[in-house]
């Protein structure tokens, strides 16, 4: 197994692109290098991508933030621009592991991993966030929505990498929120996480929200029905009450060692209601 | 015992023990100097790994092993072929560790490597080829009993029965215990609670993996460094694997990275032997966590039925229990010792408890503190809470009511001596936890549990040295602090400080056979021992004296670490320290040595009463536990922090027990969640700090009146949260784990019942 860390982003699509076998990217390794030790995957090649400049980095654009695909999860627990305009992002990040994993798990991995349970995708999709990815035939940009195909499945072509990941700006009045169910209070996998962002204006009335369910799919889910079924509402009872219906009606998990397809469903449901109120309440500040 | 003696061992003024010195092992431990089973190595090492079945159950047809060992740097292969035949009592043992004709569950080992690195050893044993024959398997206790299950031997006929059944079965045997006639019993009852409940399996979760280094050399002496919680034990059963005398084969135990009964077996150690004497090189085996969880013992899983009737002031008028265990793929879960344990809280005058030992398609299970106990309370204990609510009365004050005392018959036979069952029901009645306030979504359990506690055989050698210090070597691995203990009871003897004793484990060559460390014995048995072999030395420090002075050695007495003449008429002679004595030994006979070897009697038998608070999301079926308080007879506690220590170990054990822990096979007869994420122990955040309350009532049976206490604080546990989560959900729950689809469903089944 060959080992490299280019410093930027065109070297680092050359190698994977000159691989004949099977090339991996590296970032944190908090999922790859679990997977090397089981013996699920042998590259030939690694190509570590923390020492390409950019990759570790958040800059603000456009009134939102592009992060870098690299970025750990303390990194963006201590923005505290990130923290005020998508806490609901940073929260899902910060719940991946523990203190130790956050100094290494990065946000791109979390996405290219494509678990259904991983936890910064559910945030990521609520939030609308777009991946820019560099690959051998120059920059694409990607929906998070549409980035995973299928549990460990991307649309990333061959040598494909993704570079950052744009968290857009927000109208006033605007926040977000992430919650997930564990058996356990930390070291888990998530088995129902519901991301919610939304915007009240200031007619008190929600002008736009986006719900996003995790491990209740093959893949992270936009319910759009859901989102739809606050806009327009105070996020009253029934309001509430509806979307957690949407959100039910959505779900398509499976029976597994981790829970029951009808434990999963009303868990999502009752997740979704209360990241709701707590997006709501933050939204009140913002 | 008489009363005046059982006082004055209650009265005793002790100078050491009681106290809470730093642990021998601390520094070593924090620091990472400890050596723990994976740390030895040796010139020429090789790395052993195992072949294990992927079937549930599965003829083997043959096993080719050509192409693996062609492979560069393989040096030796082992099937069952390369071990000896052995007697009754280790042939499960001995085909569990390899599999003869059949593999009998999801993991069990079928051949093993030895190459040159752990990566050409993963490459060879791709390479091995085995044929097999997929049979039907059976994983559940139940389904196992029945008449149309896959039978997994062929030569089970049930034992216990009449008449001698005449078709094979998975039923080893039926047990009963009790006495009294309860169906009388339950006629003068005015309330009757009948529940039936199951227990998933769950392991004993040790960190440290099963590790070892064996060889064998050409003149056929050997050598074995391991964890085990039982290198006597581990020694005899490699030694009649490999057709050793038990002379040749000298096993040294490392540090120990937990155990809690899983580490009393053999498993890789006669693997790592076999590779070794094959090809003529040191060979070092460590299980992944996989290999732990699909091939190590987990312990039982368990279907119980319980029935109490009482009468409307809470008198139990009959206890009857029917108690089915599946032990994995070979006889012997511990479906006994639940049924013993189970009603063993109780002055009863009518019960019956009725076992079945089953074996099902799963690994051997293995002991895991108080084997059989937790789960045979459970069941109990439940009903008891129940029935507590039916008449109306506090679930301590019913217990109260029915407790054991001294001179009690116990449900399994035996009379009780002194007991202090009635104390810690006292002292968890007074306590603050008891009466705090709950809020919405909260509730308390209370739960009492027993356990026998062990003896058995021990060897111990104290060698005094010419500086005063001493050096005591016991045979039973440290599991919880007993290095610590055993200096404060020879230092309490010697009456020298306890920084001059230096207590280490001896190997197998160095010192007479130990049983293991199990059943709670250690501090009890080898503290015993110790105790006895310090006296032993001390009979000799006092004949040296007597030499010394010239006079009778009965006319010399020990006190505060010195010789002192008995009396005025013994003489007018300056006191002698152990110090001085020791220092001139060498001109007065030589090296000054205690020894004691005993099989131990008198462990005192204890019990413990827990209660938990716990919060339930009604959403979510999701339990917190809030507080927890664990009351326990220790007897005398010698060093009081390890004796919490195992209090709450228990309690945290008993709590991933009731709340998440379990094994998952799917259809297929395969585990499916052999990792610590999908096994789900508890983590530091899930848990409160365990409050702990020790209680002394002393155990006659040995000198300073200690009573084993590392099972029986994993007895109630599994009762207490079940009745805490219970009151929370506000529904009766009877299966664990507790985990949240479970209690969810349990909720929300109760809702629609209420709606309907
Ligand atoms: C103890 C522990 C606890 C965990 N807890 C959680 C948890 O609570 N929630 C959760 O969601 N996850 C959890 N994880 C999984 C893991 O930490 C996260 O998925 C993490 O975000 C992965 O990031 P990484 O940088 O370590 O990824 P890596 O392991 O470096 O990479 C993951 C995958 O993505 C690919 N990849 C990485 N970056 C890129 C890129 N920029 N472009 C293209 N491909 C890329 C890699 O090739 C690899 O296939 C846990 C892992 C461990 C070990």
């Amino acid at each position: 197994m060959r080992y490299e860390a280019p410093e930027n982003i065109e070297t680092a699509v050359k190698l994977l692109a000159g691989e004949t076998g099977n090339a991996r990217v590296l970032a944190g390794g908090t999922d790859l290098l679990v997977q090397l030790r089981l013996g699920h995957v042998e590259p030939d090649l690694v190509v570590d991508i923390k020492r390409i400049a950019g990759l570790q980095a958040i800059t603000a654009e456009d009134g939102g933030f592009r992060i870098g695909a690299a970025v750990s999860g303390a990194q963006l627990g201590e923005h505290d621009g990130v923290r005020a305009l998508w806490p609901g992002v940073v929260e899902a990040v910060g719940l991946i592991g523990s203190t130790q994993v956050q100094g290494r798990a990065s946000i791109g991995g979390n996405l290219c991993n494509a678990s259904p349970a991983a936890d910064a995708v559910p945030a990521l999709v609520a939030a609308g966030a777009v991946a820019t990815i560099a690959g051998p035939d120059g920059r694409r940009e990607v929906a998070v929505e549409n980035f995973a195909t299928g549990p460990g499945r991307t649309v990333l072509a061959a040598a494909e990498i993704v570079e950052s990941i744009l968290l857009p700006a927000r109208a006033p009045g605007s926040s977000d929120a992430y919650l997930r169910f564990i058996p356990r209070s930390e070291m888990d996998i998530a088995v129902v996480g519901a991301g919610i962002s939304l915007t009240m204006a200031g007619s008190g009335k929600c002008s736009g929200a986006r719900v996003a369910l995790g491990a209740v799919a093959e893949r992270v889910l936009l319910v759009e029905e859901a989102g739809e079924a606050l806009t327009g509402t105070n996020l009253d009872d029934r309001a509430l009450s509806r979307m957690g219906d949407a959100v039910a009606a959505a779900c398509r998990p499976i029976d597994d060692k981790r829970g029951t397809k009808v434990f999963r469903t009303k868990v999502a449901r009752v997740l979704a209601i209360r990241a709701a109120k707590i997006a709501l309440e933050r939204a009140g500040r913002a | 015992m008489t009363a005046s003696s059982e006082n004055a061992l209650k009265e005793r003024q002790f100078k050491i023990v009681g106290t809470r010195p730093l642990r021998p092992d601390g520094i070593d431990k924090v620091t990472g100097r400890a050596r723990f089973g994976a740390d030895m190595t040796a010139p020429g090492m090789l790395i052993g790994k195992v072949l294990r079945s992927p079937h549930a159950h599965a003829r083997i047809r043959g096993i080719d092993a050509s192409k693996a060992l062609a492979l560069a740097g393989v040096k030796a292969v082992v099937t069952h072929a390369d071990f000896s035949k052995v007697g009754a009592d280790l042939d499960d043992v001995s085909c569990n560790v390899m599999a003869r004709d059949k593999a009998l569950y999801d993991g069990h080992a079928v051949a093993a490597v030895a190459a040159v690195s752990g990566a050409v050893a993963a490459k060879a044993l791709r390479l091995i080829d085995v044929s097999y024959e997929i049979l039907p398997h059976v994983t559940d206790v139940e389904a196992a009993m029945g008449a149309d299950a896959p039978v997994l031997h062929e030569d089970m006929f049930t034992s216990g029965i009449r008449p001698k059944p005449d078709r094979a079965s998975n039923v080893v045997h039926r047990h009963e215990f009790g006495h009294g006639d309860v169906a009388q019993g339950f006629e003068q009852a005015d309330v009757v609670v009948e529940r039936h409940f199951t227990t998933a399996a769950t392991h004993q979760g040790y960190i440290e993996p099963h590790a070892c280094l064996g060889s064998v050399g050409p003149d056929g002496q050997g050598e074995l460094w391991c964890c085990t919680q039982g290198h006597f034990y581990v020694r005899n059963a490699c030694a009649a694997m490999l057709g050793m005398d038990l002379s040749h084969l000298r096993v040294t135990a490392s540090e120990i990275g937990g155990g809690f009964g899983g580490k009393t077996t053999v498993f890789i150690e006669p693997v790592a032997l076999a590779l070794s004497r094959k090809a003529g090189r040191p060979v070092k085996v460590v299980m992944s966590r996989e290999e732990v969880f699909r091939a190590s013992g987990p312990t039982s899983s368990t279907a119980m039925t319980v029935k109490i009737g009482a009468t409307r002031d809470g008198r139990i008028t009959a206890a009857e229990a029917e108690l089915k265990f599946q032990g994995g793929a070979f006889a012997g879960s511990p479906v006994d010792l639940g049924a013993m344990t189970a009603f063993a809280c109780y002055d009863l005058k009518n019960v019956k408890t009725v076992a079945y030992d089953v074996v099902a398609n799963r690994p051997k299970q293995a002991a895991y503190r108080a084997p059989g106990a937790p789960m045979a309370a459970f069941a109990v204990e439940g009903v008891m809470d129940e029935l507590a609510g039916k008449i109306g009365m506090d679930p301590i004050a019913l217990r109260l009511k029915n407790a054991a005392e001294a001179g009690t018959q116990s449900s399994y036979g035996p009379k009780f001596g002194p007991i202090g069952f009635v104390e810690t029901l006292v002292a968890a009645r007074e306590h603050a936890h008891y009466s705090a306030p709950l809020g919405p979504h909260q509730g308390r359990g209370v739960a009492s549990g027993f356990w026998f506690n062990f003896g058995g055989q021990t060897c111990v050698s104290l060698n005094l040295h010419a500086d005063g210090s001493v050096a005591l070597a016991v045979g039973t691995p440290d599991i919880g602090g007993s290095r610590a203990s055993m200096g404060q009871m020879a230092a309490e003897e010697l009456g020298i400080d306890y920084d001059k004793i230096h207590t280490i484990i001896a190997d197998t060559s160095s010192l007479g056979y130990n049983d293991i460390s199990e059943g709670s014995r250690v501090t009890f048995s080898t503290g015993l021992a110790t105790i006895q072999a310090a006296r032993d030395a001390i009979t000799k420090l006092c004949g040296r004296a007597a030499q010394f002075w010239g006079i009778p050695e009965d006319a010399v007495v020990w006190e505060d670490g010195h010789a002192r003449p008995a009396g005025a008429n013994a003489g007018d002679f300056e006191p002698l320290s152990l110090a001085e004595i020791a220092a001139t030994a060498a001109k007065t006979g030589g090296p000054i040595a205690g020894h004691c070897e005993i099989s131990a009697e008198g462990a005192g038998v204890s019990f413990a009463t827990h209660i938990v608070d716990a919060e339930v999301d009604p959403e979510t079926g999701r339990a917190q536990i809030l507080r927890y308080t664990v009351v326990q007879d220790a007897g005398k506690a010698i060093h009081p922090s390890y004796v919490e220590g195992q209090y709450q170990g228990g309690a945290v054990q008993g709590i991933g027990w009731a709340l998440n822990e379990e094994y998952i096979y799917g259809d297929d007869g395969r585990l499916q969640n052999p990792s610590f994420l999908d096994y789900r122990i508890p983590v530091a955040s899930d848990l409160p700090m365990i409050d702990t309350v020790i209680v002394e009532v002393p155990n006659p049976g040995h000198p300073y009146g200690v009573r084993g206490v590392g099972e029986t604080s994993i007895v109630p546990p599994l009762a207490a949260v079940a009745n805490a989560v219970s009151a929370a959900a506000g529904v009766r729950l009877t299966e664990l784990p507790l985990s949240p689809p479970r209690v969810l469903e349990a909720i929300d089944g109760m809702a629609a019942e209420d709606e309907a």
